[in-house]
């Protein structure tokens, strides 16, 4: 057994002309929860699937638990589970009957069904909602649904696609909780958002950008490389400083954030008296301090193609 | 083969085809309507056409001849009309069928031996037509024998439906056309319905095999069929008492048969079809030569040679065969064993595709 669950080479998936995933490495250790970061389209899902079995790589080595994937793709799924981003169990059974028939399709006796279909039931809190149907549930009780559903076989391994997309940010905490509990157990979780409150949280993190892995280690690890590139501007005039600064070639990006600006430079050549000094010439008073890089900036400098485009355009 | 996941697959279906209330109605409603329909409303022997009468000659004998004609009870006076041109008009209307006129000179057109009276009929109609012609063949109670040589001489003898009454002919078959139009159908859209709700992804990422997921996904649905072929049954012996002259175990073996080819190739369709839309244009591709090819309402033997390979190839050519061998003249399975083996062949065959044309992957 070893250290690393999920080990991946060059993976890449072509669909015709397009790059769904470009020479993605990957490795993840295990009872570890390991994030993909990326916006949609950036091949989370794709890359997911293809780790599962579930897609073919166009090019590529993947190795899942001490299995080649995709040739013993059959005998992997029996250790993993996988929830995926639609709902996709039956709207038209029951709580109960759905995850009593993942457990007996998932080879667990009679017997041992029931009892872990009942734990699952009241560790997930859907006790009192087992014989509804399961479209009539809320958000946040299918996603619990679902993650009961994808853990009924107790898998060494979980894949997680946009679990929290539908859901309040109330149950997204407490769905994380549960997150924990089960890496510490020592499941290893693959989970892929694009919330940076999410990636903060998870072990490891993998950014990635129009299928290409732009990014990854811990988020400590990420936000330091960034330091002494990320400022906070207060201006008498927010809007005025954020144009002047946005036009500063060393200036990546500028956000604003309530009265304030979060400016990310380039490089650490372009400093706090650099910014001063782009706003002297403007009538523009204005107070620079250094900040704390965090996530976003991380994202930002890590898809800053992308991000450009989408300013122009807006 | 894990006959546990099996039995998960099979009771999960039924418990979503419990829900299912459009479904459900439509396997119990399906037979009895469809029963109804052909029972009642298709009918062969024609009786009551409307028709109208022109009589120029209004002699005692010209009068009493169309009596006899409209006798026969396959007319019914329904208009009136003065000259043949009106007939001619009530015809283009469509208010009559037949038209019957009798010209001036019918007494001595009679002696003559020449035709003494016409009968018009709305040609659009085969059937109409046909019912025309039987009419005009009908003997005249006439004190001479001026219509004697219209008498048959020969003699027709029906074997097995000697009322000629069409419920008989058409109850049989009935169960085969049902079975293909629901059973077919049921399981076209079987897999085609998992992918659209999302379900399939779930599915295919456990450790489920394909053919449990196949063979999980007929066997419901085969119980089902049998539950029809037995309404129509009942209510074929029950109202209009067709004859089950055969063994009611070979009745049901050949229905087994057509269930489980027809669901076969439903699940080849759903492997196939990209949404349930599709899937059911696929179902009628299939369905509408069966209905007119498998002899179900014309006769095989009188159909073009391409047209009966094509039908061979049609379960319900060989299960037309097989039932009504059966119900109507007492054959057993052993007695029509080629149809028997072309049915199971179809299933095999259709099954295998099916699986291994299903893929536990998305590309």
């Amino acid at each position: 057994m070893t250290d690393t669950a999920i080990h991946a080479r060059n993976l890449t998936k072509r669909f015709g002309a397009l790059a769904a995933v470009n020479a993605v490495d990957l490795d993840v250790p295990r009872a570890c929860v390991y994030g993909f970061l990326g916006p949609n389209g950036s091949g989370k899902s794709t890359t997911i699937r293809m780790l599962c079995g579930l897609l073919t790589p166009t090019e590529g080595d993947i190795e899942v638990l001490g299995l080649r994937i995709p040739q013993q793709a059959e005998a992997l799924k029996r250790r993993i589970g996988y929830m995926t981003q639609k709902f996709s169990l039956f709207d038209d059974l029951s709580v109960r009957q759905n995850l009593e028939f993942l457990a007996t399709v998932q080879g667990l006796s009679q017997r041992a069904g029931k009892a872990r279909v009942d734990d699952l039931l009241r560790w997930y809190r859907l006790d009192d909602r087992q014989q509804q149907l399961a479209g009539t549930l809320s958000g946040g009780q299918k996603q619990r649904l679902a993650l009961a559903g994808a853990i009924v076989h107790e898998p060494e391994l979980l894949f997680l696609d946009e679990p929290t997309s539908a859901v309040d940010p109330e149950s997204r905490r407490d769905f994380w909780e549960k997150l924990f509990d089960l890496a510490d157990d020592g499941t290893t979780i693959l989970v892929s958002t694009h919330y940076m409150d999410e990636a903060e949280r998870c072990h490891r993190l993998a950014i990635l950008d129009t299928g290409n892995l732009v990014a990854d280690g811990t988020p400590a690890e990420l936000t330091a490389k960034l330091q002494g590139r990320t400022y906070l501007v207060r201006a008498s005039s927010p809007r005025q400083a954020k144009d002047t600064l946005a036009s500063h070639p060393d200036v990546l990006s500028v956000a604003q954030i309530g009265n304030e600006l979060r400016v990310l430079t380039r490089g650490s050549n372009a400093d706090a008296d650099a910014l001063r000094g782009c706003l002297d010439g403007t009538n523009v008073t204005a107070e620079v301090t250094s900040v704390e890089p965090n996530l976003e900036d991380v994202f930002v400098v890590a898809t800053h193609g992308q991000a450009r485009r989408e300013e122009q355009l807006a | 083969m894990n006959l546990r996941r099996l039995w998960a697959i099979m009771i999960k279906e039924l418990r979503q085809l419990r829900r299912d209330c459009v479904t459900l109605a439509m396997i119990m409603g399906m037979p009895v309507l469809q029963l109804m329909l052909f029972g009642y409303a298709i009918n062969l022997n024609l009786r009551h056409l409307p028709a109208a009468v022109v009589d120029q000659a209004q002699t005692s004998g010209s009068r009493a001849a169309v009596q006899d004609l409209l006798a026969s009870g396959v007319i019914e006076l329904r208009a009136s009309a003065q000259s043949p041109q009106q007939l001619i008009d009530l015809l283009r209307q469509g208010r009559i069928s037949v038209g019957i006129a009798v010209p001036p000179d019918f007494e001595r057109r009679r002696m003559d031996g020449r035709e003494s009276i016409q009968v018009m009929v709305d040609g659009s109609d085969n059937v109409v037509q046909a019912a025309a012609v039987q009419l005009a063949q009908y003997p005249l109670n006439q004190p001479d024998n001026f219509h004697a040589q219209t008498e048959q001489p020969i003699s027709v003898v029906s074997f097995y439906n000697p009322e000629r009454r069409s419920p008989v002919n058409i109850v049989p078959g009935l169960v085969g056309v049902i079975l293909t139009m629901t059973m077919v159908l049921f399981t076209a859209v079987a897999i085609v319905r998992e992918t659209e709700r999302g379900n399939l992804e779930l599915l295919i990422t456990t450790p489920v095999s394909r053919t449990e997921l196949m063979i999980g996904k007929v066997l419901p649905y085969a119980a089902i069929g049998l539950v029809q072929t037995s309404v129509v049954l009942l209510l074929g012996v029950w109202l209009f008492r067709v004859p089950i002259r055969g063994g009611l175990w070979d009745v049901y073996m050949a229905s087994s048969l057509l269930i489980l080819a027809n669901l076969s190739l439903g699940l080849l369709i759903s492997t196939r079809a990209k949404s349930q839309f599709q899937a059911m244009q696929m179902t009628f591709f299939v369905f509408l030569p069966s209905i007119l090819l498998s002899g179900f309402m014309f006769p095989f033997d009188g159909m073009p040679r391409p047209a009966q390979w094509i039908a061979e190839l049609l379960p319900l050519t060989h299960f037309m065969r097989l039932i009504r061998g059966i119900m109507l003249r007492g054959a057993d399975m052993t007695d029509l064993l080629p149809d028997s083996l072309a049915l199971a062949a179809f299933i095999v065959i259709m099954l295998t595709l099916a699986i291994r044309l299903f893929h536990k992957r998305l590309d």
